[in-house]
């Protein structure tokens, strides 16, 4: 959830409590009001009837509602001095102008006891009120409407004050988003002196120069620890190549020679390996042009003519459609010839390495081992297959390394008794 | 023909001048900057190898220094770095060539050859030897001026060969120059027994005055004919 709505979502969750218990107080509190100014007109109207009453006996005729607002009744005179003047809510049938019918209105009614020449009367005033669920109603929709008003306010501040207040945070996320350590960019700016921000690219800032000291002394390292290894080996390899050509060897000495040969060239090549693996994962490729894979697999394909005639091996290739991609041609070129090599030498003689390429997927199947291997672990570093113990059990690896750089995927999958590698280019 | 090997690992540059002195250069040695950088203003060389790391600097200064000096043609940087920027750097000094270690002897000598053989550029792309000549520019091959059909890699390998003559070229050293990355290393090298097998056998058939020797299994040197 964004901030923006965060913020508007907790307001608008406050305010809808706020204006909830707000109305509730208002709408008692009206009704309070209501009813006190009510009552004060019946204690009015009680007087002036007294009044009049003393003058107009007529008056205490009226034991009933009809054609009036109050009636009288004639009580004892215990009753009379017991009674208290009583304020109660009540409901009497009435038609209003805009009823058909009669129906239950809401009334005040005050209920009091008189002395008129010495006979006591009970009075009873009534005054129409206010229909409650009316005033519900009305008192409703009113808050609604404000509550609307309020949200669509903060809406719009939120929107025009907030977003304004949050723009260097969001060209600052933007530019750290893009930013790859290793190319000698600027740091990223919030380009604002709030004091928020500016702590936070600050903070960012020193982040970035320690993770830079980091890579570069990891590159460095690298670097050096190739040089030191490359150098000895070279040295390794040329000393034996030189003293093979000496000649003046038994066939058993030149057979250890060519063991050692063997363990020194394995060992050249699982180093250039893993600092290439190494390379590929410190994102040290960046060069990117377009790519044609299908002219990589058919010059691929054309480069090992001679290794899959000998291994008595079919490769066939099918071109859905032209697949291109923006990326390192180098690193495109080892994906195909790791794939296509792993194809030829995991095959069987008589064999074949089908190769189809679509508008986004390359598929390399081919005929081998019947058994499947592991998908879960066919990717990752050293796993090798129990038949070949020959290789680095790196080829994989650095596939499924370049298709994360590129954000490409690769799967395995044993299909019809094919080995089926499939890489889905974006 | 006077070679310049810079490198501070004494094995190594001792290993280097070794298999060189078999090609009858005369080998000069440099271990360090200032005396590598000495020897380059003072000498000419025909080939200069240089290592990119040394002690007191970088190759890559020794390389501005004989471009100022108009004399940068003829360098292989061998250096343990395989890093895109330093090829770049040192071709765009004016290197001829860069070459990783660690490497073949063969290796070596095939890139001292060409290096070589593009610097005495005299209309000549052609290597001749007893009686066949191989045309590198047109990529043809002829024994007794008969021209002979080579498949692409059959004259790679005989290129490789030919620049390697009475040397030995290991099973390993030429699959990685003909096969590059696409060669599993460490697969039996009966392909590469098979694809000399049908080079012989050309060669034979053509009555060449050359041979392919086995050495020991671990290797071939290509020799040429004794007269008999």
């Amino acid at each position: 959830m964004k901030l923006l709505n965060k913020s508007l979502f907790y307001l608008s969750l406050s305010l809808l409590i706020i204006i909830g218990i707000w109305s509730l107080v208002f709408y008692f509190n009206i009704l309070r009001e209501i009813k006190e100014s009510i009552d004060e007109g019946l204690d009015n109207y009680r007087r002036q009837i007294i009044h009049q009453a003393q003058n107009d006996t007529t008056l205490l005729e009226k034991d009933n509602f009809n054609g009036g607002f109050f009636s009288l009744r004639e009580i004892s005179q215990e009753q009379a001095l017991s009674s208290k003047d009583r304020y109660i809510d009540t409901v009497l049938y009435m038609q209003d102008a805009d009823d058909d019918a009669p129906e239950l209105e809401p009334f005040r009614l005050l209920t009091t006891a008189f002395e008129d020449n010495g006979n006591y009367y009970e009075l009873q005033i009534v005054n129409s009120m206010v229909e409650e669920d009316d005033l519900i109603g009305d008192l409703f929709r009113e808050v609604i409407w404000l509550y609307l008003l309020l949200i669509a306010t903060i809406l719009i501040i939120n929107k025009l004050v907030l977003q304004g207040l949050w723009k260097p945070f969001y060209s600052f996320l933007d530019q750290l988003k893009n930013y790859r350590i290793g190319t000698g960019e600027n740091f990223p700016d919030t380009g604002t002196k709030t004091k928020e921000f500016a702590d936070l690219q600050n903070a960012v800032t020193i982040l970035l120069q320690h993770n830079i000291e980091t890579y570069e002394r990891q590159k460095q390292f690298i670097e050096n620890a190739s040089h030191e290894l490359q150098t000895p080996l070279a040295i390794a390899t040329n000393k034996l190549e030189l003293f093979i050509e000496k000649g003046n060897l038994l066939n058993e000495q030149a057979e250890s020679i060519a063991d050692v040969m063997r363990i020194i060239e394995r060992l050249v090549h699982l180093n250039k390996t893993l600092l290439l693996l190494t390379k590929i994962e410190n994102k040290q490729f960046l060069d990117s042009e377009t790519v044609s894979f299908n002219e990589i697999i058919n010059q691929c394909v054309r480069d090992m003519e001679e290794i899959s005639e000998f291994k008595k091996i079919e490769i066939s290739v099918s071109e859905e459609s032209e697949l291109t991609t923006k990326m390192d041609i180098s690193l495109a070129n080892i994906i195909v010839s790791n794939l296509l090599r792993n194809a030829i030498y995991h095959n069987i003689s008589g064999g074949f390495v089908k190769v189809e390429i679509s508008e986004n997927i390359i598929l390399v199947s081919n005929t081998g081992d019947t058994i499947p291997l592991n998908e879960q672990n066919v990717f990752s570093r050293f796993s090798k297959s129990a038949s070949n113990g020959s290789g680095t059990g790196l080829g994989l690896s650095i596939v499924k390394a370049i298709c994360d750089l590129y954000g490409f995927s690769v799967s395995y999958r044993f299909e019809n008794g094919l080995h089926c590698f499939r890489v889905f280019v974006k | 023909m006077k070679v310049l090997i810079v490198e501070d690992e004494k094995d190594l540059r001792e290993t280097i001048a070794t298999s060189l002195a078999k090609e009858h250069f005369v080998i000069e040695t440099a271990k360090d900057f200032y005396s590598a950088s000495e020897k380059m203003e003072i000498y000419d060389y025909d080939c200069i190898l240089l290592d990119i790391m040394l002690p007191n600097g970088s190759g890559l200064q020794l390389l501005e220094q004989l471009k100022k000096q108009g004399k940068a043609g003829n360098v292989i940087i061998i250096s343990a770095k395989n890093s895109l920027y330093d090829k770049l750097k040192g071709l765009e000094l004016g290197a001829d060539d860069y070459l990783t270690k660690p490497f073949h002897i063969a290796e070596l000598n095939a890139r001292i050859k060409a290096v070589l053989r593009r610097q005495k550029m005299d209309g000549k792309s052609t290597i001749e030897t007893a009686n066949i000549v191989l045309d590198i520019k047109d990529r043809t091959f002829s024994v007794n001026k008969k021209n002979i059909p080579l498949n692409r890699k059959e004259f790679d390998i005989l290129n490789y060969f030919l620049f390697n003559k009475n040397r030995l070229v290991t099973k390993a050293a030429l699959a990685e120059h003909v096969w590059g990355d696409y060669i599993d290393k460490m697969d039996n090298y009966d392909f590469i027994y098979y694809q000399i097998k049908n080079l012989r056998k050309k060669l034979s058939e053509s009555k060449a005055e050359i041979e392919i020797e086995a050495v020991y299994g671990i290797g071939y040197k290509l020799v040429e004919n004794e007269i008999t």
